[in-house]
């Protein structure tokens, strides 16, 4: 047979999926591995998707998305980060960040073209580039810091090859939020050496400590952001597939000529569902925020008084404790966690190499169960 | 601090070190303030939500009966309905008595392990109180939502046990 495509034959599978298997096998699993939220979407949202299926919303929406849609999600991102997007052409409807991420970067790049990525990163974010035609080249973050981007390491990886920098933030799967400072300063490296900024704010609602940044709300950011929004994690979403790009219009036209040939239009029915999401208030939102938040100060207390240094995870779900105490190294750390007590969490390395030596737990997880996760972790530990 | 009776009100077995973390206050304030609204009457008591349909087929005991009664009553000089509510609310058949708008002005909630038991209170005891004219019962035939917890079946969870 003909060989196939080299860049995605290339590719390893994701170091997640491994742990899936494992997992799926076993009972008695407490997963910590979720990277979703363990509500079921808010009923209102539900209704409205319910009520759209049986009145017949079963047809394509236009490429760009439902303007009534994008309407909202312009205005909602005016009111809460004071910046503004035209919802004509500026904005348009994609199947969740994922597809965002993969039109823009589709759109941006040309084949060689490098896009800078920090580590530990979601995993999408290296295998897009690639599949784009780019080629991801990583900046190390550290724990140590918080996992703030060190604006310099950033300058010191530009080339004439850089086309953009890939942010996440708050960050799957570190929790970690970038300071505004450190944003700030991404924002005149971009000026200075004309890259683009691409930046997956999925997580944006879910911070705990004072509010987010948007990339794109930043002074001389704006003619130079591609932003990447969705419903999956505010309004527990996930499998409605519903995101947003939000862009330069130069930019969000080129998405949108992608997407019309190889999406067509995000799914109408669950278009619909975010426009309840967006309409009907923020109440439910602001109600699964603040139970994130009372889980999160419990887990994350519970890892320290187990010996496990933890960063405090400033947004998101997720903690990422350094396990370098128990002398293993996370994939190993992971998998006999597992297989003695029967907790599933995913080993940093998958993230990057800067996340070796951390493990991901969600907390998006009862907290009758995160309770027993701790004890059975704490046993763990103790049989090392 | 009004953050700690929210808590507690959605569960409270929780511990004051618990919340204690959940809010970021020093456990030992945790403590002294919830003792406070306990002395105060501020918090009542602590109890279980049941659904007593499930538990009576669980336990195959008898069933309880609920019943709304909409009270009318000929309000008093100088008290109102003031005093009628609180003779209602004295009988321990009674579990709720609220003043309302529309066409009746008390609603209560009676319950008893009869039908007949509870049309005997009504009968006896509520229609003999003085200045009360009419009443008007409603029989609970079956309980979907009580303050804010709805015994349907829970929903299972459909996650996948690792996901990116």
């Amino acid at each position: 047979m003909r060989p196939l495509n080299a860049v995605v034959a290339a590719c390893p599978p994701s170091g997640i999926r491994r742990f899936f298997d494992i997992a799926a096998e076993m009972d008695g699993v407490i997963s910590l591995g979720v990277g979703e939220p363990d509500f079921v979407t808010p009923w209102r949202i539900r209704e409205a998707g319910i009520y759209a299926l049986e009145h017949g919303y079963t047809t394509y929406t236009s490429n760009a998305g439902l303007p009534r849609l994008r309407q909202l999600i312009c205005a909602d991102l005016a009111v809460r980060y004071d910046v503004q997007y035209s919802a004509d052409s500026e904005c348009l409807i994609t199947t969740g960040v994922s597809e965002g991420l993969d039109l823009a970067l589709r759109v941006l790049l040309n084949p060689g073209d490098e896009v800078i990525v920090a580590e530990p990163c979601y995993v999408a974010y290296e295998p897009c580039v690639a599949f784009a035609g780019g080629v991801p080249i990583r900046v190390p973050t550290r724990w140590e810091d918080g996992f703030a981007i060190d604006p310099t390491l950033v300058e010191a990886a530009i080339t004439p090859r850089t086309t953009a920098i890939l942010i996440g933030s708050p960050a799957n799967p570190t929790g970690a939020v970038q300071p505004r400072a450190v944003l700030e300063a991404l924002v005149t490296l971009a000026e200075r050496h004309d890259l683009y900024l691409i930046s997956d704010e999925i997580y944006d609602r879910l911070t705990y400590d004072g509010t987010h940044t948007c990339l794109g709300a930043l002074p001389g950011a704006h003619e130079r952001t591609v932003l990447l929004g969705g419903f999956s994690k505010a309004y527990a979403m996930t499998g409605w597939r519903v995101g947003w790009i939000c862009a330069p219009r130069a930019v969000a036209e080129l998405c949108v000529r992608v997407h019309q040939y190889t999406m067509l239009c995000a799914p109408h029915i669950s278009q619909l569902a975010a426009v309840e999401a967006l309409s009907g208030g923020d109440a439910d939102v602001a109600e699964m925020v603040a139970d994130y938040d009372r889980r999160r100060r419990v887990f994350v207390k519970g890892l320290r008084e187990l010996g496990l240094d933890c960063p405090e995870p400033g947004g998101a779900f997720y903690a990422f404790p350094s396990i370098r105490r128990s002398g293993l190294d996370s994939e190993t750390f992971a998998e006999r966690l597992l297989y003695t007590e029967r907790v599933a969490v995913v080993p940093g390395s998958v993230f990057g190499p800067s996340g070796e030596g951390h493990v991901r737990c969600s907390y998006a997880t009862a907290l009758p169960l995160l309770e027993e996760a701790l004890e059975r972790i704490g046993r763990f530990l103790g049989s090392l | 601090m009004r953050q700690i009776l929210e808590l507690l009100e959605r569960d409270a077995q929780l511990s004051h070190d618990t919340i204690a973390t959940m809010t970021g206050l020093p456990v030992a304030e945790v403590a002294a303030q919830v003792q406070a609204w306990e002395a105060a009457g501020v918090i009542r008591r602590y109890k279980a939500v049941i659904d007593w349909e499930a538990a009576d087929e669980a336990a195959q005991g008898p069933e309880d009966i609920t019943a709304f009664i909409d009270v009318s009553v000929a309000p008093a000089r100088t008290v109102g309905f003031d005093d009628v509510a609180e003779r209602i609310s004295r009988f321990v058949e009674v579990r709720s008595v609220y003043l309302v708008s529309g066409g009746h002005d008390l609603r209560c909630t009676v319950t008893g392990h009869s039908i007949r038991s509870v049309s005997d209170f009504v009968s006896q005891k509520l229609s003999t109180i003085d200045r009360v004219q009419a009443t008007a019962t409603h029989f609970v035939l079956k309980t979907y939502k009580r303050d804010g917890d709805a015994f349907l079946a829970s929903e299972p969870d459909h996650r996948l046990p690792v996901t990116p």
